[in-house]
């Protein structure tokens, strides 16, 4: 008697409770919210979305009040499919967030104090330019922990790829030679990384923490010694636009895709190869293995140490690529914490997109997209406080760990310590 | 052990092996060792046959000369110090730019060069010791009654030194108390900063007579550190989020609430036009060490620190005799024991995520009713990055902790000296404490570096080198 009901209350909510109904649920309540709350706050006043990277030209104009109950229905009804059909997760979920997002903007644009228009192609080149540090960053984070060494000093690999770039850029007077640099400036933390997580088994994360203030430190302190004391140690001039013809000509896509630097491309092609490689080849293979049961792969006869020693490096290379962004594109200089915690968040992408490169390249882009907007929302002063827009990845990201929207998990042997022969 | 992986703890360094029982990531502590002779039983009758026979019995002085140049921790601590030192002194010859030119000499004028490197090095280290201890200069003059200089001119450097240590030494504890549990508390910045949001806020929004101000206010500020801390402990015991990712968003959330908070109608201070909150009543300030009122412009060293060493004493206390304690170690030893113990080890993992907040917050409360007075943007600094270096630099062991943290706050007040006299940068002081720390974390590399002796009896190369 007792056996029976305690069989039905632990095990049926288990198998009722799936992955797409708890989704679907949460989804469903944001929906609910849209309708009620947002269509409740808008006003009645239009939205406006121009096609352009500024708020002239092309645009179309949605009714405030009515957009945000439009799109909040659309949430609710994608979320509530969702919850029924248990099927299309990742469509259910694109349209009813989507919707959501469009409903709040419905309402936030028809609040805003000092304008009423969203430039798309401004807020996608932004998106696109945020996130390029962040999908370095979290490639970075994907080649180290795939192979089973944390990396929390991905910030420390951007920061100091940040100052090399800019200190032999200016010095050589060559950007390239600089970008160059860059990367040798995330070897450099890559390989004290290496040393001390692989060579002294030192844990891991504390390697880590320990490397982002060493390099928080360090180029402080030769940027206060060095540069501030001779601007011409800092100023490497910037990398070239290239823009490709006619594809950049394509409204909203064209200035943020087919518009950029060699570090706009060079990001779309790091996540394809690292995605390609990672699963179709035998070094894809074999690190995969080194992080998931380095035992094993070392049985195979994988070097493993030697293994986690070449991703940890090529990590830095990545993350230095980085860096360079922040001294040659979104600014022409060095300064102190220039990074301002983008590691972090690249991390957080990185987990964010299950340890996966494309996954982790969506989550640097949907990152982005929280900055991008948060900056354009801010200069138009809409209601909700731009702190809370840039609040988001983190929250998300915590809501991913928690496990809450699908539970995601790191390889096996992620910041364990492997030595031959224990 | 060779076949597979064990599932919890990879096993040792290289040349200690494995330690197994000892899970987690947790460090070895050479208290926790001893405490597992002593619950062997402290005669050797009692013991099992296979137990190696105790060692015969050193004396003092022969134990002094065994332990000098081994690799116990203190001599590892010390070296780590010492390379540090090292290369600090590398890179104020490299950012200093006479010195670095006379270098391009070297082969004309050696004996110049390495003066003018020695004369940089030596001043600047000087300084650093002038900064934060003593400033022989200035004793003398108060000793024969030259200028008129006052005790209290003499004791500037400790006093700034004991400023800075406070706030460290909180945080500190708060990493270092979840390190024994098996949790990896990154989270003392933003834990800090909610415990400044929350002294501050009270202190400047209610006004209450003498010392009740400020145990109000420090409390306020405790008990929002500790909730923000809770959130990480319960989404681990229920959710079994990884605490160090959860911290390191939190800190980030923490610090865009406070950018957000501090320009608020209520909080942002009306006569200023900087971002800034209003001060806190004079009240709630910290009453100073040595100086007679709150407001007194003399000597900083305030009430924090002597809050710290008795946080200090608290957390000793509750991890030797407090039943709370000893399920903390419990659990941090192994999770799957202390559960068929009868523990409960998810409430365990949430109460200390919480008081770990309560002593960020507190270190918070010190920077705001210490010396800051109001919320700014980087109004705890980096104290909660800065603790976790000191929680390693300790051993994870609280009075280990207080120690780091008076060497850390003592660096930082004679970084500021040393910038202002040779002209170094006080950023130098991060890299030489990151580098320690680096040291410390890898004793296997000190070891080698010195051509240490296995040490008899300590524990040490069992530090923070386990995975």
């Amino acid at each position: 008697m007792t056996a029976t009901t305690l069989d039905t209350a632990v095990v049926a909510p288990a198998a009722y409770w799936t992955r797409a109904r708890k989704t679907g649920l949460i989804l469903t309540v944001l929906g609910v919210i849209a309708t009620v709350v947002f269509g409740a706050l808008a006003s009645s006043r239009s939205a406006h979305f121009s096609f352009g990277t500024d708020v002239s030209g092309a645009a179309m104009s949605i009714p405030g009040r009515l957009g945000a109950i439009v799109f909040g229905l659309v949430a609710l009804g994608a979320g509530l499919a969702l919850y029924f059909t248990q099927a299309r997760y990742g469509l259910w979920t694109s349209i009813s967030l989507a919707a959501f997002v469009i409903s709040s903007l419905c309402w936030q644009i028809s609040r805003a104090a000092t304008g009423d228009t969203i430039a798309l192609g401004l807020l996608a080149q932004l998106t696109v330019l945020a996130a390029l540090p962040l999908i370095y960053g979290s490639i970075s984070g994907v080649l180290c922990e795939k192979t089973g060494v944390v990396n929390v000093a991905i910030e420390g690999q951007l920061l100091t790829g940040a100052f090399f770039a800019a200190f032999v850029g200016s010095v050589t007077h060559n950007p390239w030679l600089g970008l160059i640099a860059a990367a040798l400036g995330g070897v450099l933390i890559s390989a004290l990384l290496a040393f001390f997580a692989i060579r002294y088994v030192v844990e891991q994360v504390v390697i880590g923490i320990v490397l982002n203030s060493f390099a928080l430190g360090i180029t402080g302190y030769l940027y206060e010694q060095i540069m501030q004391k001779n601007a011409a140690y800092n100023s490497p001039g910037s990398l070239p636009v290239w823009e490709i013809p006619l594809l950049s000509k394509i409204p909203i896509l064209g200035p943020a895709v087919f518009t950029g630097t060699i570090l706009t491309y060079g990001a779309f092609l790091v996540v394809a190869v690292v995605a390609i490689a990672l699963t179709r080849t035998r070094w894809g293979l074999r690190t995969r293995a080194v992080g998931e049961h380095p035992t094993a792969a070392d049985t195979l006869g994988v070097r493993v140490l030697g293994l986690r020693w070449a991703n940890v490096l090529m990590a830095g290379v990545v993350a230095g690529f980085g860096g360079a962004y922040f001294s040659m594109v979104s600014a022409t200089s060095f300064t102190k914490n220039l990074t301002g915690g983008a590691g972090f968040i690249a991390l957080a992408a990185m987990i964010f997109g299950r340890w996966q490169p494309i996954g982790a390249f969506l989550a640097a882009l949907f990152f982005g997209f929280a900055g991008a907007l948060a900056s354009i929302l801010g200069s138009i002063a809409t209601p909700i406080p731009s702190a809370f827009l840039n609040m988001l990845p983190y929250i998300a990201t915590i809501f991913a760990v928690a496990g809450l929207v699908g539970r995601v998990r790191a390889p096996a042997a992620d910041g364990k310590p492997w030595v031959k022969g224990h | 052990m060779s076949d597979e992986n064990p599932p919890i703890e990879p096993g040792g360094t290289p040349e200690t092996g494995p330690e197994p029982g000892k899970g987690g990531m947790l460090p070895v502590h050479p208290d926790a060792l001893r405490a597992d002779r002593e619950a062997a039983g402290p005669d050797a009758v009692r013991q099992p046959a296979d137990t190696p026979a105790p060692q015969p019995k050193r004396t003092l002085g022969q134990a002094f000369l065994d332990e000098l140049w081994a690799d116990n921790a203190f001599t590892v601590t010390l070296l780590a110090i010492v390379l540090a030192a090292i290369v600090g002194a590398v890179l104020m010859v490299l950012g200093d730019e006479p010195t670095r030119q006379q270098w391009a000499y070297f082969f004309y004028q050696p004996g110049k060069t390495l003066s003018a490197s020695w004369d940089l090095v030596s001043s600047a280290y000087g300084n650093m010791f002038k900064g934060s201890i003593i400033d022989p200069d200035s004793f003398n003059r108060w000793i024969w009654g030259v200028d008129n200089v006052t005790w209290q001119r003499v004791m500037y450097p400790i006093s700034e030194t004991l400023t800075f240590a406070a706030p460290l030494i909180f945080t500190g504890l708060a990493s270092a108390l979840p390190f024994r549990a098996g949790l990896f508390n990154i989270g003392g910045q933003g834990q800090a900063i909610m415990g400044a949001i929350g002294g501050a806020t009270v202190g400047f929004a209610f006004s209450a007579p003498g010392a009740t101000a400020w145990i109000l206010s420090t409390l306020a500020g405790a008990l929002f550190g500790a909730l923000y801390g809770l959130i990480v402990g319960v989404l681990k015991a229920r959710t079994g989020a990884h605490e160090v990712i959860v911290t390191i968003m939190m800190n980030y959330i923490a610090l865009l609430f406070l950018g957000w908070y501090i320009l608020q109608k209520g909080i942002h201070d009306p006569n200023r036009p900087d971002a800034i909150s209003k001060p806190v009543h004079p009240q709630a300030m910290f009453p100073k060490i040595f100086g007679p009122t709150a407001t007194d412009a003399g000597l900083r060293a305030n009430l924090g620190i002597v809050l710290a060493l008795l946080a200090a004493w608290g957390v000793s206390w509750l991890l030797r005799r407090g039943t709370f304690g000893f399920e903390l170690r419990a659990v941090g030893y192994n999770q799957d024991a202390a559960r068929t113990a009868g523990m409960s080890v998810g409430l365990t993992l949430a109460l200390t995520m919480g008081l770990a907040g309560a002593l960020a917050g507190l270190g918070g409360v010190t920077m705001v009713h210490g010396d800051a007075r109001a919320l700014s943007a980087d109004v705890v600094g980096q104290i909660g990055f800065n603790g976790i270096l000191v929680a390693l630099l300790g051993r994870v062991k609280p009075w280990g902790v207080v120690w780091a943290g008076l060497l850390f706050g003592a660096m930082t007040a004679g970084g500021l000296r040393m910038q202002a006299d040779p002209g170094i940068s006080t950023e130098l002081v991060t890299v030489i404490q990151a580098l320690i720390v680096m040291f410390v974390a890898a004793p296997m590399l000190v070891k080698a570096i010195f051509r240490l002796r296995k040490s008899p009896s300590s524990a040490a190369h069992v530090g923070l080198a386990q995975g």
